[in-house]
């Protein structure tokens, strides 16, 4: 004889499930983990709401320095009341809407052309004729556009300039001087073994005073070259050794069946390297490489030590005004949030490509 | 057999000869770079001339006339260029030596928190290291210079947090021992200890190898280490007097001083190197498969064996290059000190060049001091590296 007894389903307790259980096991799996939780709960407890009450409840965002000096909490005017200095600095007043509308173009440049299968000559053809109508919006002189000074040049498209180009220069020359580290001529190895371990053993700072205060003296008489072009070309010359080093990383990654391959077909040198050995070799270092770019985007920040006026000098200068000194902290904030927008979408950005690389070797 | 190779068979021009053609491309590039070379020297000459600036290193025994906040050896501006150099190299060594200890224990503490089990914990070490990543160290130094002046009181009003701790905009004050012989002969004793707890441990270890049996040599070596500094210290006759800093008039007398410009800019290599740091001691962690954990455990080791004789001397081999690397931007950052003011090397450089006009001497001291240390951390780090690496028979 056999009876049906409907077994009765045992639901987990109620302790491991749900947000409950998600907190046990997450928050309070084991006597340390319980122990770190609280003690991170009360320092939270202690010092995020004064924080908050600082930087929200307190603060005053609109008014001129006098209030801000008689309010407790923070004085977010001072970004506001002098966001345009700080982020065009010294460019004309009322032609300020010029590097604007550069950095909207730049902007809107970079996001379309994040994804890679949009790279064709077509592209390259609307890159050029951006860069020249961002050149020409920032420089002026022609279409009744008033002409500006390079050295009026300032605050974030600075910035934004000296990290674009620094970038789009070093990368060629990096990838040429990974080619002479790892070319059988003795000569040309030798110059890029100097070049490249002598600029990674110094400073940037001691480039830009090269930049600054010795090379005047290289240049015949007469010949004077404009300040920011002389730190632009030693952001370049720094940040090519750093690609360098990541690009040869990536060569010596590339089995040397490919290279014989491709010896046996017949190519010489540079159709060797341009057809088959360098897009490997590039792909697989994009990772590192945007490491790279990324920082020598926070390195442009140095040229405040040789008196550029980048985005970090323009917040300085008016932290120098009777009226805003003492609201530091409120300017930074401010300004490390945009360099954080930056440098963290492009840290994302090589996030993203790593995973659709691994995917494809995944795949494949 | 097909053999009609052009090569040996027919004419050959020279400039199709791979060999030839190498050193063809060779030769022109060294005459380039001589040219361009000779050209910028011949254009520096001239212009010294014409500016009459002297060349040459005869400046360093020049009287310097300037003043340095803080050194560790005695300088006054009376004394000559070179001293003042010596003197901003010492500054960059302290900086750099004690950053880098710090930022190391720092980044690994933030790295093995990211990967915790604790939710909290991990979010908190990952938001870490965005966030001082993300930010140019240069605007973290500001950051923090700047709150130094802003949010600590004057020395009148001087945060007090323990007895003879004092935290105002001039610095931190603390207290030190007074001066007393005792105290010098202790730490001579310290360093002796050191080298006896290092022969000591190696002679535990050896004899482990021989004989199997282990010798408690942590236990031992720590107990010279605190044991001998102290005995030398009683033998000498304990002196307890201390040197409290105290305010007299604007400022404090007495104690030790560590200055703002140090403290921000300690604070600012070692919190953004550390974010770096932590990364690597991450990826270093996670490269050890779970495989190894289990597989001493099965050989029945303790936990904390399992940690410090499978998992850490693997995970090292990962964690030491780019370590290395980190460290090394660590001392190259510190020259962003001229932006504070604190008197680095190339602070000191700097001011010499503006008062001796003699850029190009100056920039060849300051690339000379810097890869000086960048070679001998590196030589340190791979002599090191070597050591731990894996010993394929």
């Amino acid at each position: 004889m056999s009876t049906n007894t409907v077994v009765e389903t045992i639901k987990p307790p109620a302790l491991n499930k749900g947000v409950l259980g998600w907190v046990k096991s997450h928050l309070f799996n084991g006597a340390f983990n319980s122990i770190t939780t609280i003690l991170i709960l009360l320092v939270g407890l202690k010092y995020v709401p004064p924080f908050v009450q600082w930087a929200f409840i307190d603060s005053v965002w609109f008014t001129g320095g006098q209030e801000c000096h008689e309010a407790t909490g923070a004085c977010w005017s001072v970004v506001t009341q002098n966001i345009r200095f700080n982020i065009f600095g010294y460019y004309p007043y009322e032609h300020q809407w010029r590097p604007l509308a550069a950095m909207i173009i730049l902007v809107l440049m970079l996001v379309y052309s994040r994804d890679w299968k949009r790279w064709n000559k077509r592209l390259g053809y609307v890159w050029l004729f951006a860069l020249f109508v961002m050149g020409l919006l920032m420089k002026g002189g022609l279409f009744g556009l008033v002409s500006v000074e390079s050295t009026k040049w300032s605050g974030l498209p600075l910035t934004l300039l000296l990290s674009f180009f620094g970038i789009l220069a070093s990368y060629p020359l990096g990838v040429a001087l990974a080619l002479g580290r790892q070319s059988r001529m003795p000569v040309i190895k030798t110059f890029s073994v100097v070049y490249i371990e002598l600029i990674r053993g110094v400073p940037l700072i001691t480039m830009l005073f090269m930049s600054s205060v010795m090379f005047p003296l290289f240049l015949p008489e007469g010949v004077t070259i404009d300040k920011v072009l002389r730190a632009q070309v030693a952001i370049i010359i720094f940040t090519a050794a750093y690609v360098a080093e990541v690009v040869r990383g990536g060569l010596q990654a590339i089995d040397k069946g490919q290279a014989e391959a491709a010896e046996s077909l017949g190519l010489n040198y540079f159709q060797k390297m341009r057809l088959i050995i360098l897009p490997q070799a590039l792909k697989i270092v994009i990772p590192p490489t945007v490491g790279v770019l990324i920082s020598a985007f926070k390195d442009t920040s140095l040229v405040v030590i040789i008196a550029l006026y980048d985005i970090l000098n323009t917040t300085k200068s008016i932290l120098n005004v009777p009226e805003w000194t003492g609201f530091s902290t409120e300017a930074y904030i401010f300004i490390a949030a945009i360099y954080f927008t930056f440098c963290f979408s492009m840290s994302q950005y090589s996030r993203h490509i790593e995973a659709e690389l691994e995917y494809k070797t995944d795949t494949q | 057999m097909v053999s009609n190779n052009e090569k040996y068979t027919g004419k050959t021009y020279f400039w199709n000869d791979e060999k030839t053609r190498g050193i063809i491309y060779q030769v022109v590039t060294a005459l380039l770079v001589a040219f361009i070379g000779y050209y910028l020297i011949a254009n520096v000459q001239n212009n010294m001339a014409k500016q009459s600036i002297a060349s040459g290193f005869d400046f360093l025994e020049k009287e310097a006339a300037f003043e340095i906040g803080e050194s560790l050896i005695e300088y006054s501006a009376a004394d000559n260029y070179g001293r003042a150099l010596v003197v901003g190299v010492i500054n960059t060594l302290k900086v750099s030596l004690i950053g880098m200890i710090l930022t190391t224990i720092l980044g690994t503490i933030v790295g093995i928190s990211s990967l915790s089990s604790n939710w909290l914990l991990s979010r908190i070490g990952t938001a870490y290291v965005e966030l001082f990543q993300n930010i140019p160290v240069l605007l973290q130094l500001f950051f923090f210079y700047a709150l130094f002046y802003e949010a600590f009181p004057g020395p009148r009003q001087a945060l007090q947090p323990i007895s003879g701790l004092f935290i105002s905009n001039r610095g931190v004050e603390f207290t030190v021992p007074a001066a007393h012989y005792a105290w010098s002969y202790a730490i001579v004793a310290f360093i002796a200890a050191c080298v006896i707890a290092f022969i000591q441990a190696r002679l535990a270890r050896k004899h482990q190898e021989k004989t199997g049996y282990q010798f408690p040599s942590f236990w031992a070596g720590l107990a010279i280490l605190v044991g001998l500094p102290l005995l030398t210290w009683a033998v000498c006759g304990a002196p307890t007097a201390m040197d409290v800093p105290a305010l007299k008039g604007f400022n404090f007398q007495g104690g030790r001083n560590i200055s703002p410009e140090f403290s921000a800019l300690l604070f600012g290599l070692v919190l953004y190197t550390a974010s770096f740091i932590a990364q690597i001691v991450r990826a270093g962690i996670q490269s050890i498969t779970h495989g190894q954990t289990e597989a001493a455990m099965s050989i029945g080791l303790k936990p904390k064996n399992v940690l410090s004789l499978v998992i850490l001397p693997q995970a090292m081999r990962v964690i030491v290059p780019p370590l290395t690397s980190q460290l090394l931007n660590l001392t190259k950052n510190s020259s962003l000190a001229v932006a504070i003011g604190y008197p680095d090397f190339v602070q000191v450089a700097g001011t010499t060049i503006n008062q001796t006009g003699q850029a190009v001497e100056g920039v060849a001291l300051m690339m000379l001091v810097y890869l000086t240390i960048s070679l001998l951390t590196s030589a340190f780090m791979n002599w090191y590296n070597k050591k731990i690496a894996i010993v394929e028979r």
